[in-house]
């Protein structure tokens, strides 16, 4: 594989889009119908593409692995959706939204992509509306918007707390319109286990039904991944306990480079582990550090209770490092102030892991009642999994494993290295650089879905049309069900002693500690160690009960954490990689005398994209070097 | 359209509406009954008398006997398939809080059912010949009745069972009718509670003074 | 704590099935419901016998994949959460907890506790939606939707869809779930224009999938954890008759 062709449009960046639209080649209407397109993933992006595609009338077949396209992860986001809508009138616009953005994610992403998401964000609100996503309202009747994810403008749309949820029940039911139709074909409870090229093309998959057991094979004319986030990499996080990154790992064994695998968001503000058997961590909305104010105690290893520590015996840490932005810090750098206190034993509760969010100058200042109205769902949650009342006393809150910003390496079109394959949403590592920004990945991965995927994939099925259906009888389909069978089978044949999810706990701990907030060179180097030992441990003492030909969610996990021993490697490859500190990837030796981040423009202003290189061969580097033509590529700073 | 006829939805709406004009004819004919408590029979054979022979009730006759039939043909679909709805149920119970009465509904409405019928045996079809009897002369026959103190047991146990089938019944019409409102919807209960207990303890009053005071 | 489960365990939708009791001895009321059935799958599959099979998802309350019938009550026996988020704190030491799939036609049982409700799906693709294409939709401040309505149709909004209403009405009715959808679009503007059709493919397809119909019992609304309210049945039940 020679370059890495970005295939960014010619023309100045405000107009790149509006260009490329005009000049792209189309498929007529009457050839759409007879051109399939497989679609994995029903969360903003797979089902908003999905839609969209069975819209213009190609035929589409669409997978997710629950039981219901409506369950994707996309539900659980809570704080809102940015738009350039500058309904505010607060000087903002595409161009802000887009600078934010590139300045958010630390100089690490692409200029044009970038500007595209931001470009299309306006449509996305125009389009939930419509379909009847309830957005939350002022009295007038106009759409509300609220400031989110340190940024100095209020551009972020929501629906409470829930905003994923009521913009993913609005896109399933785009979905399900289509479904109607005949154009979308959905397969609930269906996990892709392996990519299937023919000539080099993607052009088909295999799955395993979940209910069923059985290995089918499907074939299309192209296929796109939105199988969303690996953060479960790190067992715990904040995403769904089955989300994985089995389906893009697939992909990049095939020949998909990964790109910058070690950009993981670690968010401030979750509920902290509580115990040993804790299966998930529940992420508490980043709007509460709007009111809410971060503090530990200013004594090490103090134990009283917090209400019993006195105004000045508190540090407000985050206030005292950041005094302009506060408490209202981008989430990487809250992170790691949050691990730096209680690193240096600054840390309350019994683990010493975690960090006081207090409302009691909120509440002073604006009643209860006010309080209630922004955040009562979350006080809630928080008291029916915590049992405390968050009125009277402080949230403790720590960081957890939240987003991927890394992912599959796609091109302007979204295509990856893989012709006809292309990965939309958070699958992809394309808008968010080193660091996202709140509330623009709900938005990300709206538009890829209905507005820019859509726009990109005629380019390439132009050239298809005279392919006939692809059939599935095609030696390339037998081999790759047959790899796939003998793999599960494998996976079933161990009969240790041990579950997948004890591994899957180590393996997170591994990462954690080794890979997480911050990074340096001698702990990445024993996580490659740790990682290789448990998972040879793996491949010997692992127990999956039950048979293929079942349901089996034993074989579903021991697939997937299987698939986390690989990927962990490389994405401690990456961060062992990059020598420097940008956005979430922070390494310990690259840092300013006071602890902040210290980029290194000159050797790594590139995306780092990996080739698979084959079993126990180590991947190979492709860089894709980034440049920036009208940002300036600045220092961030919050202080 | 004809799915329209015959969706849960149409049922339910065509079974509230006949119970609800079912509720209508209740207080009638406890007024007519109050005539009973009277020693001079002739009011209340007049009264029987005119129920009888005026056109105009008649035909409300006809749309009684009608929303009866209609109530219990629902009633007994609607719960057929529900109960269809539920083939495999719980262990462990359910331990939901709910409006207790709803519960039972088909009981309750069985029990006011039976009676039904041996009411009419005892009056409606000596009314319409079908059985023998003199129709100018319900008094004496309902006294009679009153009379047997098993037959009180049964009737007293009967209007129990109706009082509970009203109650719920009464709101959940409103409800069925896509009547719920913030305001209202609770007075309709209250309503219901007054009506539920009022009526049934109307008929049983009567019954009870004339089984133990004549 | 010690506690004793009472589960239902069975291989597959043909499979008889019957209830397994399972002896839990170290019981943390720091776990959380589901983390407590991880810990007994991970004993099963130690001493190699097959795990008990659950859906579950999010673990956050919001995905709608996990339910259960614990002791009577969809959800367990804490009002307006699921099951993923139901604390053992609410248990009692030497409690024995029964655990049933839903039961109800249209949810057959898949394996142990896990149903099959595209039945919730079909429902939805019969009309759960406004007919807007990708483009299409006029600039968002133009539809001007009072803060009151559009709150109301947002309360509605939020179920997700996880059938503890089926699962504790009487007669399997799935009336809280399709009025919910039917009350959003209903209430909204957007939603008016193909309101009549709506509600009756929705209804229809309610129907012929099998579950029971509505007799105001109020379970659903009981047992909901997103407290959806029984007002959306009699909005429903208009809009019915209005579309006529
Ligand atoms: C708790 C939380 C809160 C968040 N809050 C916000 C917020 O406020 N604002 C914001 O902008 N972003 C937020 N995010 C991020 C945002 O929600 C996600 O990045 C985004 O929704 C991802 O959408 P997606 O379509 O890429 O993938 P997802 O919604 O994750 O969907 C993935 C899909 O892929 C399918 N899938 C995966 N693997 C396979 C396989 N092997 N076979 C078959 N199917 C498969 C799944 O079934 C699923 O349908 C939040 C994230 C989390 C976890
Ligand atoms: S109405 Fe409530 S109980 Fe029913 S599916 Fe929705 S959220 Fe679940
Ligand atoms: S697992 Fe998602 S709601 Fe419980």
């Amino acid at each position: 594989m020679g370059k890495l062709d970005a295939k960014i449009p010619a023309g100045p960046l405000a107009q790149k889009w509006t260009n490329y639209k005009a000049t792209t080649k189309l498929v007529n209407p009457a050839n759409k119908k007879k051109l399939e397109i497989i679609v994995i993933g029903t969360g903003l992006s797979g089902a908003g593409a999905s839609s969209a595609l069975g819209e213009l009338g190609y035929s589409v077949k669409t997978f997710c692995y629950q039981d219901s396209p409506r369950r994707a992860h996309s539900v659980a986001a809570q704080g809102g959706i940015n738009a350039a809508k500058n309904y505010q009138s607060d000087n903002d616009s595409v161009y802000r939204l887009f600078y934010d953005m590139i300045k958010g994610g630390d100089f690490r992403a692409r200029e044009a992509n970038v500007y595209r998401a931001a470009e299309v964000s306006n449509q996305v609100i125009d389009h939930y509306t419509a379909l009847g996503v309830p957005f939350a309202r002022d009295y007038g009747g106009t759409l509300n918007t609220r400031s989110f994810g340190g940024v100095q403008v209020s551009r972020t749309f929501y629906s409470s707390g829930q905003t994923g949820q009521q913009c993913l029940l609005g896109t399933y039911s785009s979905l399900n319109r289509q479904i109607k139709s005949g154009n979308v074909k959905m397969f609930p409870r269906r996990e892709m286990l392996d990519l299937v090229l023919i000539e080099g093309k993607a052009r088909g998959i295999i799955t395993r039904n979940l209910v069923s057991g059985e290995i089918e094979r499907h074939s299309a004319h192209a296929v796109v991944l939105a199988t969303g986030g690996y953060g479960t990499i790190y067992f715990l996080s904040t995403l769904a306990v089955n989300s994985n990154a089995s389906a893009a790992w697939k992909a990049h064994k095939k020949g998909a480079f990964f790109a910058n695998p070690s950009f993981v968001q670690i968010h401030p503000t979750s509920i902290p582990q509580l115990n040993e058997f804790q299966s998930k961590l529940t992420l508490m909305s980043e709007s509460l550090r709007n009111d809410g104010r971060i503090w530990v105690p200013k004594t090490k290893g103090d134990k009283r209770h917090a209400n019993d520590i006195p105004e000045e015996e508190r540090d407000y840490y985050l206030e005292r490092r950041y005094p302009t932005f506060g408490n209202l810090v981008p989430r990487d750098v809250a992170s790691r102030a949050a691990k730096e206190r209680c690193d240096a034993g600054y840390g309350i509760g019994e683990t010493g892991l975690a960090v006081n969010l207090d409302f009691r100058d909120a509440i002073k200042k604006q009643g209860k009642k006010a309080i209630e109205n922004k955040y009562g769902n979350l006080f809630e949650m928080y008291r029916n999994i915590t049992g405390i009342d968050s009125y009277v006393e402080p949230m403790r809150i720590y960081p957890a494993g939240h987003y991927t910003m890394g992912g599959l390496w796609v091109d302007y079109e979204l295509m990856t290295t893989i012709p006809g394959l292309y990965s939309i949403g958070e699958s992809n590592f394309s808008d968010h650089g080193a660091n996202r920004l709140g509330a623009s990945s709900l938005m990300q991965a709206s538009g890829d879905g209905y507005f820019i995927l859509p726009n990109t994939i005629n380019n390439y099925l132009s050239g298809e049309i005279s392919v006939p259906k692809i059939s599935t009888d095609r030696l390339e389909f037998a081999e790759a069900e047959k790899a796939s069978i003998e793999r599960l089978n494998k996976l079933i044949s161990i009969k240790g002693k041990k579950n997948a999810g004890s591994f899957h706990k180590r393996l997170g701990k591994i990462m954690w500690d080794h890979c997480g907030m911050s990074r340096n060179e001698a702990g990445l180097k024993e996580a490659l160690k740790l990682i290789n030992e448990l998972k040879e441990e793996f491949w010997k003492e692992l127990n999956v009960t039950g048979s293929l030909n079942e349901v089996n969610p034993e074989l579903e996990k021991a697939g997937r954490v299987a698939d986390y021993f690989e990927l962990a490697e490389l994405l401690v490859t990456d961060a062992l990689n990059r020598k420097e500190s940008c956005g979430a990837h922070f390494r310990e030796e690259y840092q300013t005398p006071d602890g902040e981040a210290m980029r290194n423009d000159e050797e790594f202003t590139y995306v780092a994209a990996w080739e698979y290189a084959g079993e126990g061969k180590p991947p190979v580097l492709h860089k894709e070097e980034l440049k920036f033509e009208e940002v300036e590529m600045k220092v961030r700073s919050y202080k | 359209m004809s799915k329209v006829l015959f969706a849960s939805i149409s049922k339910k709406f065509v079974m509230a509406l006949a119970g609800l004009f079912l509720l209508t004819f209740l207080p009638v004919h406890l007024i007519i009954n109050f005539m009973l408590l009277k020693s001079d029979p002739a009011p209340f054979n007049a009264a029987a008398h005119f129920m009888a022979t005026f056109p105009l009730v008649k035909i409300f006759e006809i749309v009684l006997m009608a929303a009866i039939l209609i109530h219990v043909t629902y009633g007994i679909f609607l719960q057929i398939s529900n109960w269809l709805a539920r083939p495999v149920g719980y262990v462990s119970g359910s331990k939901a809080e709910t409006s207790f009465f709803s519960k039972f509904m088909i009981w309750t409405g069985a029990t006011v059912l039976t009676f039904l019928v041996l009411h009419f045996f005892n009056f409606y079809f000596i009314k319409l010949g079908l059985v023998e009897g003199d129709p100018e002369n319900f008094y004496s026959v309902a006294h009679d009745l009153f009379r047997i103190p098993a037959y009180n047991y049964i009737y007293l146990a009967c209007f129990v069972m109706l009082g509970f089938h009203l109650y719920h019944a009464f709101s959940s019409a409103f409800q069925t009718l896509g009547l719920n409102h913030r305001i209202w919807t609770p007075i309709v209960k209250k309503i219901a509670l007054f009506y539920a207990i009022l009526i049934p303890a109307g008929f049983a009053s009567i019954s009870i003074t004339l089984w133990l005071f004549s | 704590m010690k506690l004793t489960l009472k589960i239902w365990r069975q291989k597959n939708a043909s499979a008889k099935g019957n209830f397994e009791t399972y002896q839990m001895d170290n019981v943390s009321p720091e776990m959380a419901f589901l983390e407590m059935l991880d810990s007994l799958n991970k004993r099963l599959v130690e001493e190699d016998k097959d795990p008990v099979a659950f859906d579950h998802d999010c673990r956050e309350g919001i995905c709608g994949s996990c339910g259960m019938y614990i002791n009577g009550h969809p959800h367990g026996p804490v009002p307006a959460i699921t099951t993923c988020h139901l604390s053992m704190r609410f248990f009692k030491d030497g409690e024995t907890v029964w655990i049933e799939p839903w039961r109800a036609k249209p949810f057959p049982v898949i394996k142990d506790l896990i149903v099959d409700r595209t039945a919730f799906d079909k429902i939805q693709i019969a009309c759960g939606f406004i007919s807007v294409n990708t483009g299409s939709a006029p600039e968002a401040n133009n539809i001007l939707i009072p803060k009151k309505i559009s709150d109301e149709a947002f309360n509605s909004a939020i179920c997700i869809g996880c059938g503890a209403c089926v699962a504790a009405c009487k007669n399997a009715s799935a009336m809280l779930f399709v009025s919910a959808k039917i009350s959003q679009y209903a209430l909204l503007p957007q939603g008016r224009v193909e309101a009549k059709e709506r509600v009756r493919a929705m209804v229809d397809k309610m129907d012929e999938v099998g579950f029971g119909s509505c007799s105001n019992t109020g379970a659903c609304e009981a047992e909901c954890p997103k407290q959806i309210k029984i007002t959306n049945i009699a909005r429903m039940n208009r809009e019915f008759f209005k579309a006529f």
